[in-house]
């Protein structure tokens, strides 16, 4: 019971990290159709950003409040990473709209590559460490042979993940731009007719998508204490995966998704094998869309016409 | 006053003329292919201020074509289209929008996973929902059925239902140039009358400016003041509506069998 319980912890704080990535895919997905394959690595540098921005802010400004150094980090990282976003979109995708379905796929791996190899080259290849930050939590429950351990990070990362949803749930069901932003992913001519500036919205998506990427790249980096050049691969895939299970083009879904894969990717090392923790979390994967093509919470493709 | 001042006020009291007597919609010499298909081949075509113009024409004639292309998507591979005196054929569709142009389109796409309420929010969006409250109560009005289904999906309503919300929301952005494309398709014959009433008394009571594109030639023809046939993508004959009521060829063609045929003959 309290071993479940633990890894019931790490694994929502895990899925949390992969939801806020899974967000940023499903998102473009539903507005142009097409995989951001560069999204894992805009992850990955927006873990760089906050980590720089971190640094500067502690060793040099000699800001030593915790707590107002993570929301400087994070809001810069944010619109930082956002603007990332904004210029891929317009560098990368935008040229190649209306071409064939596969050039903007290409020139995404291409972007992945481009990042991936920028921030090894300007960074240097190996790992980069934070000093430890934010130790200490909460025991939940303690027995003689397991103690349950809610820690402050683990705390941070689910209050965090759940505020900004809410808000960007908020920002997308409610407001006069999540409006135009859905139109646009149902039918972006008839949008287009209303007035709607369709490319503006797209790159809006593109720059919203990457600040939650950011966030959540924040808290990756909050929660490892280390980042690398490679780590926007694995976590990017887990994330499309995420994405994909929950249904592609779906938020609750990618927010779902990315939860179910956290837990099972914790829950299968906890009880099975580490090896084997992706095959596992792959394996359900393939398993659900053999039943759910559409994923979980996705949408059949049948409408009234 | 001097001579050049004089000059410049008989030259600006000119513009104006020109501009009062010009249409709000100049269509000249469009043509507009997909790929390297002609869909419409210099098409000439005029929409008075005030005025209500139908264009007529069979199935694939390039009607939806011409609405579409008003709007730059497709775009006119060659000619002209001048809105208020404006040239728009190059301007992207959402520029055109807000330049006061509503499109109730074919096929009707409403927002299928929008409720008929945000579908509506939608329409208004230009105004930044400066007039909505009251906007949408005038819909209502016209469209009851509208009403009771606000929180609706869009996408679950039936095809007349869609009709009339695609409607509405083209009138949501309170147009001064509004364009129906088949708005009386799929729709109870009882619910045409009562859209093309409310055609006639947008005309009539708010001025707007409107251009119908039909099937339902006979309706369409008594209620316009001009009407175009288009076949094959060129306009082949224009008129009043009267003129092209009682043209013979215009009835073999597009009256004949119909409605028509039976309370012209």
């Amino acid at each position: 019971m309290e071993v479940f319980l633990q890894q019931l912890i790490n694994g929502l704080t895990l899925g949390s990290i992969y939801g806020l990535i899974a967000i940023g895919y499903t998102m473009v997905f539903g507005i142009i159709g097409m995989v951001n394959f560069a999204h894992g690595d805009v992850f990955m540098v927006s873990s760089f950003i906050a980590l720089i921005v971190f640094l500067i802010l502690t060793a040099w400004l000699g800001i030593s409040s915790i707590a107002l150094a993570l929301l400087i980090v994070l809001v810069v990282a944010m619109i930082l990473t956002g603007l990332w976003g904004w210029a891929i979109e317009r560098v990368a995708y935008r040229p190649l709209r209306g071409s064939f379905r596969l050039a903007p796929l290409i020139s995404a791996i291409g972007v992945s590559i481009f990042l991936s190899n920028f921030v090894q080259v300007a960074q240097g290849a190996r790992n980069k460490s934070t000093p430890p930050l934010l130790s200490g939590g909460i025991t939940l429950m303690e027995s003689e042979s397991y103690t349950v351990f809610l820690s402050y990070k683990q705390c941070l990362i689910m209050a965090v993940t759940a505020v900004l949803l809410t808000g960007f749930w908020y920002l997308v069901q409610r407001t006069p731009f999540g409006r135009a932003q859905r139109a646009c992913e149902q039918d972006r001519k008839m949008a287009a007719l209303l007035g709607i500036d369709v490319d503006r919205t797209i790159s809006l998506t593109f720059v919203l998508g990457a600040a939650l990427a950011a966030v959540a790249g924040v808290l990756y980096l909050l929660y490892y204490g280390t980042v690398s050049f490679s780590d926007g691969f694995v976590p990017g895939v887990k994330a499309f995966t995420a994405a994909v299970l929950g249904g592609i083009g779906s938020l609750p879904g990618a927010v779902l998704g990315g939860l179910i894969i956290g837990l099972i990717e914790v829950f299968w090392s906890a009880y099975f094998s580490i090896e084997y923790k992706d095959v596992a979390a792959f394996s359900i994967l393939a398993i659900v869309l053999i039943f759910m093509p559409s994923g979980i919470l996705g949408r059949a493709e049948v409408e009234k016409v | 006053m001097s001579v050049a001042g004089i000059n410049v006020l008989v030259e600006e009291t000119r513009a104006i003329q020109a501009r009062a007597g010009e249409p709000l919609l100049a269509i000249e010499d469009v043509s507009t292919y997909y790929g390297s298909v002609a869909a419409l081949r210099g098409v000439d075509l005029t929409v008075g201020r005030g005025e209500i113009v139908t264009l007529i024409g069979a199935n694939g004639a390039g009607k939806s074509t011409l609405m579409m292309t008003i709007f730059g998507a497709p775009r006119a591979r060659s000619g002209t289209i001048r809105y208020a005196g404006e040239d728009i054929t190059r301007l992207p569709t959402h520029r055109i929008a807000r330049l006061g142009l509503a499109q109730s389109p074919e096929g009707r796409r409403v927002f299928p996973r929008m409720s008929v309420f945000e579908n509506l929010q939608m329409g208004a969006s230009l105004h930044g929902g400066r007039w909505f409250a009251q906007d949408l109560e005038r819909v209502c009005a016209l469209f009851p059925r509208l009403k009771e289904r606000l929180q609706q999906r869009a996408g679950t309503m039936s095809g007349g239902e869609q009709q009339m919300l695609a409607i509405g929301r083209a009138l949501m952005s309170r147009p001064t140039l509004l364009l129906l494309d088949e708005p009386s398709l799929g729709l109870a014959p009882l619910v045409v009358k009562g859209i093309f009433d409310a055609i006639r008394d947008l005309n009539r009571q708010d001025g707007m400016t409107i251009f119908l594109v039909e099937q339902n030639a006979y309706h369409a023809l008594k209620l316009a003041h001009r009407g175009y046939v288009l076949v094959n993508g060129r306009v082949t004959m224009s008129g009043t509506g009267r003129q092209l009521l009682d043209d013979p060829a215009v009835k073999a063609a597009y009256l004949e069998g119909g409605h028509g045929a039976a309370t012209t003959a």
